[in-house]
């Protein structure tokens, strides 16, 4: 991902904003000096170039310094659960989940604070693998719309959508949790190719986590057609013929991110997309609600100590029990609306009291008189013309329908039309050849009489024949572009063109 | 769409959120029924030197389909919905700038293209870019019998003979762009035109009513 650097100013502001807080947090009187001395500093920071910036900051981190070297790691921990972050979270605080599914099965929307991911399963008959004859297929497609953010263009491969599809693929094809084997129809000849399409359509930080929701709720929600096999025949039901059957999940692997500052001393769970610019590491980990991790990884090069990420790993306990209790509890209330025959879908999903929502119920449109509106404008329409009855044949092999029109071609002035309808009105009615001979004929002409008034002797037309030796074609070409323009400013072109042989 | 007891046809439920998303300088999602399309849209900003005009705003859309990778389909609804943009943006004001418009679909249930248009104008209304007029999609078709159907669902779609699809501004009820498949005759065209145009009036009533209710407490 080509993301804008942070500049040294706004790197600096994200993580005192995190240093700051644990000041003041321990003793009060310390901050309003250094506060001051960080807004005094700022502007001048941001008017000085990149390399200027460095020595200006040695003051501002060194009035820091006794307050952090100070603190003892017991301390450091307690003030790490009150710090808080740009948004208000506690360090340890997931953002709101919002799940909300649309009329197809199989499509939802996962909101995780600001962060957007629409998810689309879909499925399809296919051959299988050679190497796995009874097995379906599973294909995921996380795709980074260029929607989410201005720094993502479409159909790029970026090294962060190839990082963030391999560990979706690690967290749910590798985990097992979905049953590949009931994907089989015939051994061999027919299995379900299952595709989730995943598309990040707001970037707010924290995209894995809201893509492998994302991608375990429309897995949960979707359901394929119903199929029966007799011998080799494979009969394929529509939704109306049979109730379409969901697949069989085994678990629901979630990922929960953590971010790590200043080499782990600072841990921030679920980071928004600010923190995710300034942080030192970032570790996912994928965990079922029976508490079996499926996937671990440590990105960022930041070294992790054991028992760190056995913390992390509780904590991923307790956030992933949070979220599958919410998505089987928006799965269960889809099914009972569905079930019902209640209004579902996305436009439900709108709440009515948000502000900038509206809503219009079905609005009927008075058409009754658009006939007599049609006929009106048709009558005022000039009738079409029906001259072109029949095709001309001009000779073998070819056909014309109607005369043609008035060639409109660049914009003549009045004198010039005139000056070509004079030249042309013969011409048009002749034949190819003769507009030729004619052509050269006057082209020559005309060349004479500008011989006539420059006094450069002999060899002019010599020169021309010289300089285009394909002589019938090129001649009638510069004669009839010569037509169009004014026949001054062609004399003056002449007498450039013969003044620059003349220096010769 | 569906006729009624006196013969006049009808638009879907429509809905709105205006801003639903937060990165991007305007965003619109709009639903037509089951219908829905999402729109996010920057600009005026930095552009590419290769796409730069130096005498007006370069637009660009992009149409994401919701399965799959965007094909030819989908370039042909892009410049459809570009032209119709440009019609209507006052790019003259934003020279050497883009303005980039990213549509993701996500249900189709018939409309799909008129859906994009409203999602892309009430975008656009969002991102408050400066514009000549409003402009609006409205979908029609012809069945069998030479019906007029005002903004069909898919399985309407598919029955029917001809499927037309106008966009409409909001100075005069011009006609700004129009697709058509399917086979018409010219008096049905301008029944299409006709009927698009009254259309229109209650989809640019819902566009004010929803910028009125989104500002009524600003």
């Amino acid at each position: 991902m080509k993301e804008t650097p942070l500049s040294n100013c706004e790197r600096r502001f994200l993580l005192r904003a995190i240093e700051e807080r644990k000041v003041r947090d321990r003793d009060p009187p310390l901050p309003p000096p250094l506060h001051s001395a960080a807004t005094g500093q700022a502007p001048s920071h941001g008017s000085a170039g990149g390399v200027r910036a460095s020595p200006h900051l040695s003051p501002g981190r060194g009035a820091l310094r006794p307050g952090r070297t100070r603190g003892c790691p017991a301390r450091v921990v307690t003030l790490l659960s009150a710090l808080q972050r740009l948004d208000g979270r506690q360090s340890y605080d997931y953002r709101n989940v919002r799940i909300s599914f649309g009329a197809d099965y199989g499509c939802c929307i996962v909101e995780l604070g600001r962060t957007r991911v629409l998810g689309q399963v879909s499925c399809e008959l296919v051959s299988p693998k050679l190497n796995r004859a009874t097995e379906g297929i599973l294909f995921f497609n996380l795709e980074l719309s260029p929607m989410a953010a201005p720094a993502f263009e479409p159909g790029r491969q970026s090294e962060l959508l190839v990082k963030l599809n391999r560990l979706l693929e690690r967290c749910l094809r590798n985990s097992k949790c979905i049953d590949t084997e009931s994907l089989c129809v015939v051994a061999g000849v027919k299995v379900w190719q299952i595709r989730v399409d995943l598309h990040l359509l707001n970037h707010d930080g924290n995209i894995i986590d809201a893509a492998s929701i994302a991608a375990i709720v429309a897995l949960c929600h979707f359901r394929r057609p119903d199929v029966s096999v007799q011998g080799q025949e494979v009969t394929l039901y529509t939704p109306e013929e049979r109730d379409p059957v969901p697949l069989s999940i085994h678990h629901m692997p979630i990922c929960v991110s953590f971010a790590f500052f200043q080499q782990g001393t600072y841990l921030l769970v679920d980071p928004s997309e600010r923190e995710e610019r300034v942080m030192d590491g970032l570790l996912v980990i994928a965990m079922n609600k029976h508490r079996e991790i499926c996937t671990i990884q440590s990105s960022g090069g930041i070294m992790l100590l054991k028992d760190q990420v056995l913390r992390c790993s509780k904590i991923t306990g307790v956030k992933v029990a949070e979220i599958t209790e919410l998505i089987q509890r928006a799965l269960e209330n889809d099914r009972k609306v569905r079930k019902e025959g209640g209004k579902f879908g996305f436009a439900e999903s709108i709440p009515n009291q948000k502000i900038s929502a509206f809503k219009m119920e079905r609005a009927p449109v008075d058409t009754n008189d658009v006939e007599e509106q049609a006929e009106e404008i048709i009558t005022k329409a000039d009738p079409p013309s029906d001259v072109f009855a029949k095709p001309l044949l001009q000779m073998p092999g070819t056909a014309q329908i109607g005369e043609g029109l008035e060639n409109s071609w660049g914009d003549l002035e009045e004198s010039e039309r005139e000056e070509e309808e004079e030249g042309n009105s013969d011409d048009a009615t002749t034949s190819e050849g003769q507009k030729m001979e004619t052509g050269e004929r006057n082209f020559v002409s005309k060349t004479k009489k500008d011989d006539d008034t420059i006094v450069l002797s002999d060899s002019e037309e010599e020169e021309v024949v010289i300089l285009e030796p394909e002589e019938r074609q090129k001649k009638t070409r510069t004669h009839t572009s010569a037509k169009q323009e004014n026949s001054s400013s062609k004399k003056a072109f002449n007498k450039k063109r013969k003044k620059k042989r003349a220096t010769h | 769409m569906g006729s009624e007891p006196g013969g006049g046809c009808a638009l879907r439920r429509f809905s709105c959120e205006l801003g639903p998303l937060g990165r991007p300088d305007g965003s619109a999602a709009f639903l037509q029924g089951d219908t829905s399309v999402l729109a996010g849209l920057y600009g005026p900003a930095e552009v590419k030197v290769s796409k730069e005009l130096y005498d007006k705003a370069t637009v660009e859309v992009l149409l994401k389909p919701k399965v799959g990778l965007p094909g030819v389909f989908e370039k042909n609804r892009e410049q459809l919905i570009r032209k119709t943009c440009e019609a209507v943006i006052l790019g003259a004001l934003h020279p050497r700038t883009s303005i980039s418009i990213v549509l993701q679909v996500i249900s189709d249930a018939g409309a799909l293209l008129a859906c994009c248009l409203n999602a892309a104008c009430m975008g656009l209304m969002d991102a408050g870019l400066p514009m000549k007029s409003l402009f609006c999609g409205v979908t029609c078709t012809l069945d069998a019998t030479g019906a007029i159907g005002l903004d069909p669902t898919a399985k309407q779609e598919k029955e029917a003979r001809a499927v037309l699809t106008f966009a409409i501004s909001s100075v005069e009820r011009q006609v700004l762009m129009s697709t058509t498949k399917g086979t018409c005759s010219v008096e049905e065209l301008q029944q299409c035109i006709a009927a698009a145009q009254r259309a229109s009036g209650t989809i640019f009533q819902f566009y004010r009513d929803s910028v009125r209710r989104k500002y009524s407490k600003a």
